[in-house]
């Protein structure tokens, strides 16, 4: 089954007090650990909400606003899309990711 | 599902023996039910929920060759339906119609919804089982707590609520209570290293093993100090002690086997007078440790009442004033300490308040009852 991992957190902030190198370090590892399992498929770090540019339709023309889609206390850091055998196998690599307030994890519409 | 909210609140510690507590006030006696309305249609229902009770013990026997079979696979289907993924009101009508076999009428009659909220909710839970990948397996050893932590809670909702309304109004034609109970033997029997999993166990077998005495002839409530004792069924009660007895040596504590040791102390009592209050205190409080929510807390001011005074009792009662605004056990239990205490004013005004807070047919008859007792 193929997930889509959403990293959640307070912008820019390491979580736990800890260094963004140490907290870098160990996402490295978490990545490195499960892309050569096979499990990561794709995925990216994302740049601070800040640079975000949002379009919103609905109006006559479409409108461009500065910032992102919802001004929320916590922000999308990055994404991965994952190929797991099932949501516990998505919930175990989950649980060992050392970066976010909180990660959604939901299923990828497949054709 | 009908009053969540005290779901919420139910799931940390509700039990008829402290519910009991609360109305045990040693003066009047059975609560009063109006002559007027009183059928033998109701008599025979109160008798025959005494008759099913008392059929519990055979009826277990008799479900026991089915155990045998299809145990492992009950259980794997329990631990799918209870996924955290899922939430707990979809836990408790997927685990009751694919594990139990309830039809979504009997659900939504038990739990006092509609039958299409239940339909909708049960479609929903499925289809997510099967699009985010919610597998049919027991869980891995490591998740195996968490996971069984889920199982215990929605068993635990189930005999409250098959336990505590005052079902004999409602027509449902199942046994929420023994239900539940008959899942959780069959927990303890496929995973007979868990001591929550017994010490839940033996919480609902000490609980029905008191039901013989909680209702009289009409089918009202009568209190835990008057109840007839003569009528617990004693074996079991001893029975249920000695499992959790062995759950204790296992060393792992938690809340389901000190709630247990709390309904062991109630059941082994041989009169209210005679029960032992200061350990049920010396319970609330290693509870309180563990989960130190308002629910609770009321309960061990029920407790601090008996054991110490009631004029203490009061004092943490009225600290719950805000946190249990709405819950009608806080206003009767304030009610009964100020009668106590000779502010009947105040306890009129509290056991309005009650009243005001719970449409449980039971409870109703018994706060006016209460009200009208000066």
């Amino acid at each position: 089954m193929k997930y889509m991992l959403l990293f959640a957190g307070a912008d820019g902030d390491a979580p736990g007090g800890e260094s963004m190198t140490a907290v870098m370090a160990k996402v490295d590892k978490w990545w490195h650990k499960y892309s050569e399992a096979g499990a990561i498929v794709g995925g990216e770090q994302l740049q601070p909400a800040s640079r975000a540019t949002t379009v919103r339709f609905g109006g006559e023309t479409p409108t461009v606003v500065d910032g992102p889609f919802a001004e929320t206390k916590e922000v999308i850091g990055g994404f991965a899309i994952i190929q797991v055998p099932d949501l516990d196998a998505a919930l175990e690599m989950v649980k060992s990711w050392p970066a976010s307030s909180s990660v959604e994890i939901r299923p990828v519409v497949e054709a | 599902m009908r009053r969540y909210g005290d779901f919420d609140l139910a799931e940390d510690c509700t039990q008829d023996a402290l519910l009991a507590a609360v109305r045990a006030w040693p003066s009047t006696g059975i609560p009063r039910r109006p002559g007027a309305w009183l059928t033998t249609v109701a008599q025979r229902r109160a008798l025959d929920r005494l008759r099913r009770r008392k059929g519990l013990q055979a009826r277990a026997a008799q479900l026991r060759p089915e155990l045998a079979e299809g145990g492992d696979e009950r259980l794997r289907l329990m631990f799918t339906c209870c996924h955290p993924a899922l939430s707990r009101d979809a836990q408790l009508a997927l685990t009751l119609r694919t594990v139990v076999g309830f039809t979504t009428r009997q659900i939504a009659s038990a739990f006092l919804t509609s039958e299409a909220t239940v339909a909708q909710r049960i479609v929903r839970a499925k289809r997510k089982i099967v699009e985010a990948g919610i597998p049919y397996r027991m869980p891995a050893p490591a998740d195996l707590d968490q996971r069984l932590g889920e199982v215990l809670a929605v068993l635990y909702l189930m005999f409250n609520e098959g336990y505590l309304s005052s079902s004999w109004e409602i027509p449902h034609d199942r046994n929420l209570a023994e239900d539940a109970t008959w899942l959780a033997r069959l927990v303890v029997r496929v995973l007979p290293r868990q001591a929550e999993a017994m010490g839940l166990l033996a919480l609902f077998r000490l609980q029905l093993a008191r039901v013989g005495g909680r209702f009289d002839q009409t089918g009202a409530l009568i209190r835990l100090a008057d109840q007839d004792r003569s009528l617990w069924d004693r074996a079991e009660i001893a029975s249920a002690v000695e499992l959790l007895d062995r759950a204790v040596l296992l060393r792992q504590p938690g809340p389901y086997q000190l709630q247990a040791a709390i309904a062991g102390c109630h059941a082994e009592a041989a009169s209210w007078e005679g029960t032992d209050w200061p350990m049920i205190l010396r319970l609330y409080d290693r509870l309180l440790d563990l989960d130190p929510s308002p629910v609770i807390k009321l309960n061990r001011a029920v407790a601090t009442w008996r054991a110490v005074s009631a004029g203490a009792a009061l004092v943490e009662v009225e600290q719950l004033a805000t946190s249990l605004n709405e819950y009608h056990l806080l206003h009767s239990t304030r009610a009964e300490l100020q009668r106590e205490l000779g502010q009947e004013a105040e306890a009129q005004r509290s056991f309005q308040r009650a009243l005001d807070l719970t449409l449980n047919p039971a409870e109703r008859s018994h706060l006016r009852g209460r009200m009208a007792t000066a």
